[in-house]
């Protein structure tokens, strides 16, 4: 256990995600076969069923420390966390044990068949045995998540690291169906448990932003336009009967959307898909923010299918009955989608070909963008026709070309210091727009102004702070600012109704007072032109 | 007749017309230690302890009127009578203690009651009144002794040298930078930033010995750094500085790295709880140990801390001060992480 406490006392005091893979690596350089495994299994959100009440732990925890409740609760809202609280509220431990974390999870599997009163003298006899920091971890162990910022992806690259096998195999593996009984260290790390040969996705081709005139692309015949879309870049595998879907942050997304699984194994051929996973609704592609909604759930209810139903829009076909095509042409690759949804007579609002975009002349193609928020999407897409799909990034043969954003004027009510290099002046601002005769918050925006705006608006927070809460100065509601943003949705859970979507600060508005900037009504009426199609 | 009064100034005693660490200019300041909240510009005239007399010339000027007084060795102003008791704080820091007409008062100013290395060690005092800070007022905060501490510290400078790793410690420069140095000294040089030598210097002219230290240069060439220790401020934390530092691990030393929400808030390699501060148990005990009739509690968790007092059967009442408050105190400083992970 020692061992493992260290390991999180390393990888949660860092930010940087190369200390983190050194230490995950060291661990399963030094580690236990069966510790690696459940790491492994509780860093993936496959943790057994909580043996012990969270209420229990709290009521023991007061016994022993001869605490009243209010303080208790007191201590636990300065700390947040429960475990933690817990582990520093208890007296200093009476004698040593060190146990592996193995052990703790073997033990802890068998107390939830025990009673209450044999849990409550295993867990005190357990408190009673170890140092702060390993009392926060078994704690941990009871039933709480780790959340110590390692992502899967972190864990993969830690585990690629030390093992030499390719990543992507490793995130298959993993999420795999396994369970630490029932599998060893080397089976889980070589994919004795699965197929990765069915499962292998592609690393995505991606688009740089158009840097020219659109008459200097050449021919416009030369060129597809499609529309682009803001929702989650995705890959579908299909290889005999399996599915998966991979997104471009290389995580095995298949669980969380099973409508498309449902949909792709109706389909006859194999094929590797590119495309993007979008909230659909009535035919119309929804906001990203109604997408967030089914993103990282563990379970998938049928009432959340329902509200938010998800779809593909297939951009390009990577891999066609085994065959590798991504070297021919995007006019070939287009046509064998072309041929596979006509010959497979899928019709399905949910998963279609992203729709090309005809014109006759270049001209044309900056109104059509930027009527393009109207669907919901973020601009275009223009693709070479004679293009092949690219390793990566790469310039010239794809490109981006999104909607201008949108701006409102807003004040700046709260300043914060900000991070790191930064942290000696204030660069993390909140922006409110006017409601009635009050402000209200739109926005919080941390970067667009110059190194010499950044230092004189410091200053002029250090003379003009009203109160401070912690890290946080309200200031005199008098710096406008021009706010610029991708999109914007009604929401619950912010204050003024509104979410912005990447909310940045396009520039100082030193010309404007602060009795000029936006009201709500003007915010929000930006929201109707979206629906005015 | 009441002894003190709590005025929009400070502290203030009545028959005796002086004030305790006052927030406002007032003419005569009573001194219970060299933090920026606690003694503060512009006073007519200071009182502080002997070992204090440097730190306050230092950083509020050379031509303040100042006077100075040992440990247990009573004064007698406008009748009332003043003496000085170990605070256990920092280098200099006194509990004041006031007596008129048989009634006893004590000021706690800051206090610490586990001794370290460095410090005069903390000495309860029997009083009716009691006035105690609770900075730490939680009983989630429990510190370390002094010689555990003192093994995770040097552990983990032997670490980092094995990793060829410089190690620098963020502390505040008065009374957390000479607290570190005593807890590492003879492991290798110690470099100190400008701030922290400046007040070395100041401590070192009351006759006090600190560990050995280098003046860390502004132009200082990276390879004579590579391995030893340096001792900053914690307001250099991202700065250029500490970027120059060939291959540092950096470590926050404060009481409020007890919580994991704050140590990994800053973005640091490690965190130690390191305090100049009474923790929970401290606090009670000391208090306990008073026999007050009633409790005066000042800056930190007064309402917590107020409120479990009344509840154990102490009289208690919280008290709006201005201490900790300050943008360049350690209070002030190292509470803001603090704030925000609670709320």
């Amino acid at each position: 256990m020692k061992q493992f406490s260290e390991l999180i006392s390393a990888v949660e005091i860092t930010n940087k995600t190369n200390a983190k893979i050194e230490a995950l690596v060291n661990y399963f350089s030094t580690a236990h076969n069966k510790d690696k495994l459940w790491l492994i299994a509780l860093f993936t959100g496959k943790r057994p069923k909580r043996p012990v009440k969270t209420t229990l732990l709290k009521d023991w925890c007061m016994e022993i420390a001869q605490l009243p409740e209010w303080l208790f609760l007191e201590s636990y809202s300065t700390v947040g966390d429960l475990g933690e609280t817990i582990s520093l509220l208890l007296p200093e431990p009476e004698y040593q044990q060190d146990k592996a974390l193995h052990e703790f999870m073997e033990e802890l599997h068998e107390l939830k068949s025990t009673s209450d009163e044999d849990k409550k003298n295993y867990i005190l006899k357990t408190w009673n045995s170890l140092e702060a920091q390993e009392r926060f971890i078994f704690n941990k162990l009871i039933g709480g998540s780790f959340r110590i910022g390692v992502s899967k992806k972190t864990l993969v690259n830690a585990l690629a690291k030390f093992s030499g096998i390719d990543s992507n195999q490793l995130m298959h593996s993993i999420i795999g169906n396994w369970t630490p009984d029932s599998i060893t260290f080397d089976d889980l790390l070589s994919g004795e448990h699965i197929n990765y040969d069915n499962s292998k996705p592609y690393p995505f081709c991606l688009a740089y932003s158009l840097e020219k005139n659109l008459e200097d692309l050449g021919p416009l015949e030369d060129w597809q336009v499609e529309y682009k879309w803001d929702g989650i870049r995705g890959q579908i595998v299909k290889r005999n009967k399996e599915v998966f879907i991979w997104s471009r942050g290389e995580e095995l997304v298949t669980e969380q959307f099973p409508e498309l699984v449902e949909i792709v194994s109706q389909f006859k051929d194999d094929f590797v898909l590119d495309g993007e996973i979008l909230a659909i609704k009535d035919q119309a592609v929804l906001l990203f923010n109604d997408l967030q909604k089914r993103l990282n759930r563990k379970n998938v209810t049928k009432q959340l299918m329902e509200e938010v139903p998800v779809g593909f829009y297939v951009y390009d076909i990577l891999e066609f009955n085994g065959k590798d095509i991504r070297e021919t042409a995007l006019r070939e690759r287009r046509q064998t989608l072309e041929d596979l949804f006509k010959t497979e007579a899928i019709n399905s609002d949910y998963f279609k070909l992203s729709q090309r975009i005809s014109f006759k002349h270049w001209k044309e193609l900056d109104a059509i963008r930027n009527e393009a928020r109207q669907f919901n999407s973020e601009g275009l897409m223009l693709k070479q026709k004679a293009s092949p799909y690219h390793v990566g990034r790469k310039k010239g043969d794809w490109w981006k070309w999104k909607v201008d954003p949108l701006t409102i004027d807003a004040v700046m009510i709260y300043a914060q210091k900000g991070s790191g290099r930064r942290s000696s002046k204030y660069t993390d601002y909140t922006f409110a727009v006017k409601k009635d005769d009050q402000l209200v918050t739109v926005a919080k925006a941390y970067s667009g102004l110059t190194n010499e705006e950044i230092t004189e608006i410091s200053r002029w927070v250090n003379k003009n702070a009203i109160e401070k809460f912690g890290p946080v100065r309200t200031v005199k509601p008098e710096l406008v600012f021009e706010i610029a943003f991708e999109g914007i949705a009604l929401s619950n859970r912010h204050k003024s109704g509104v979410a912005l979507r990447f909310p940045r600060i396009k520039r100082w508005r030193k010309d404007k007072p602060a009795s000029e900037i936006d009201t709500i009504e003007s915010v929000k009426a930006l929201i109707g032109s979206y629906f005015l199609m | 007749m009441k002894l003190i009064k709590f005025t929009k100034k400070g502290i203030y005693c009545i028959p005796g017309k002086f004030y305790l660490d006052p927030w406002y200019p007032v003419d005569y300041a009573i001194i219970s230690h060299g933090h920026a909240d606690h003694s503060r510009w512009g006073n007519k005239h200071y009182l502080c302890h002997t070992d204090s007399k440097y730190i306050l010339l230092h950083r509020l000027g050379k031509d303040i009127s100042l006077e100075t007084m040992d440990y247990n060795s009573p004064k007698m102003i406008n009748g009332v009578k003043v003496s000085f008791f170990p605070a256990g704080h920092i280098i200099g820091s006194a509990q004041i203690r006031l007596e008129y007409k048989g009634k006893v008062v004590v000021f706690s100013g800051d206090y610490k009651t586990q001794p370290d290395f460095i410090t005069t060690a903390f000495e309860p005092v029997k009083c009716h009144e009691f006035i105690t800070e609770s900075t730490f007022g939680l009983p989630i905060y429990n510190w370390k002794k002094e010689e555990d501490l003192q093994q995770e510290l040097q552990n983990w400078v032997i670490n980092n040298q094995a990793n060829n790793r410089t190690s620098v410690f963020l502390g505040y420069s008065l009374g957390k930078a000479q607290r570190i140095m005593s807890l590492i000294q003879g492991m290798d040089d110690i470099f100190v930033h400008t701030a922290i030598h400046n007040l070395n210097e100041a401590i070192s002219n009351s006759g006090i010995s600190l560990p050995k230290t280098i003046k860390l240069e502004a132009d200082f060439k990276k390879e004579t750094l590579q391995n030893k220790i340096v001792i900053m401020p914690p307001g250099l934390l991202g700065s250029r500085l500490l970027k120059r530092i060939p291959n540092a691990a950096t470590a926050i030393c404060s009481g409020w790295m007890q919580i994991r929400g704050n140590r990994r808030w800053k973005g640091v390699d490690a965190g130690f709880a390191v305090s100049d501060h009474a923790d929970w148990n401290g606090l009670l005990d000391a208090v306990k140990a008073t026999e007050a009739e009633k409790v005066y509690v000042t800056h930190g968790s007064q309402a917590t801390f107020s409120k479990y007092l009344n509840e154990i059967g102490i009289s208690s009442a919280e008290v709006k001060t201005e201490y900790g408050n300050e943008e360049d105190t350690e209070d002030a400083l190292e509470k803001e992480p603090l704030k925000t992970s609670a709320k």
